[in-house]
């Protein structure tokens, strides 16, 4: 509760299942005790607040040493969608929502969520293939005026 | 009557003990937290202590509000600015520590 002054911008630019739920968890977190929080999306993130990508985030055990899986194994068809379904296992016996809830508990906690313009052009996205929740479009100098104040994560 | 200087409170303010609580522990706290009880208020509060008595844990605010029947927007106007340590203290519990 002496947080109230304080202010968060996390900036999202990865989009696979694992790298999503760290900004999502620590928004929340921030809202939950007070904290003002901006969520900036770029880059493989714009995955997350994609209308039709964002129901199917992958998690990739290829390359990822922590999984104690041969890359040799991990390299196979079919890997990465059933250490997906780990993941969404997991996520679910530890209570997290999955990711468009997360997005809505966020937008209604009044954390503010901005897509990034550049990767939008890039990726040839329009607004209507973003969620509902997405505030607004904008470019990296806005981003960070709005940031100007604030502790910036990037994940 | 009861002040709050008469309770006793952890290092964080919060109550020291949650078998201390009463609905007028409630209402001390809500004068110290400048909000004003209304029933949705307590509808939260008294759902969380059920809660707390069943678990021993403060749910978590996502249970809250699919399960108090208050949803997030509600909740974040009735305890603005920080809604896990306030509805924790109002409801006689420790400072929360859960994630979601």
């Amino acid at each position: 509760m002496a947080d109230e002054d304080r202010k968060l911008a996390i900036i999202c630019s990865k989009g696979t299942l694992d790298m999503a739920y760290p900004g999502l968890v620590l928004a929340n977190a921030g809202l939950m005790m007070g904290i003002e929080v901006e969520m900036f999306f770029t880059f493989w993130g714009m995955d997350i607040i994609h209308k039709e990508k964002q129901k199917n985030l992958k998690f990739v055990p290829l390359g990822n040493p922590s999984t104690g899986m041969p890359n040799i194994l991990a390299v196979l068809p079919g890997m990465s969608p059933m250490a997906t379904k780990m993941m969404h296992k997991g996520l679910e016996k530890i209570d997290m929502p999955p990711v468009d809830e997360f997005l809505e508990m966020i937008h209604d906690a009044g954390g503010r969520i901005w897509a990034c313009r550049m990767a939008m052009d890039m990726m040839n996205l329009s607004e209507d293939d973003l969620v509902d929740e997405v505030d607004g479009v904008v470019g990296a100098m806005e981003f960070l005026e709005m940031a100007e104040d604030a502790q910036i994560l990037f994940i | 009557m009861t002040t709050l200087a008469d309770l006793k409170l952890d290092a964080d303010g919060y109550l020291a003990d949650p078998n201390d609580w009463s609905p007028e522990v409630a209402e001390l706290f809500a004068q110290e937290l400048g909000i004003e009880l209304t029933d949705r208020h307590w509808q939260v509060i008294n759902y969380v202590r059920q809660e707390w008595e069943k678990n021993g844990d403060m749910p978590s605010l996502r249970r809250i509000t699919k399960q108090s029947g208050v949803p997030t927007k509600e909740l974040y106007k009735l305890f603005p600015k920080g809604p896990a340590g306030k509805i924790a203290k109002l409801s006689g519990l420790g400072k929360p520590k859960g994630c979601i």
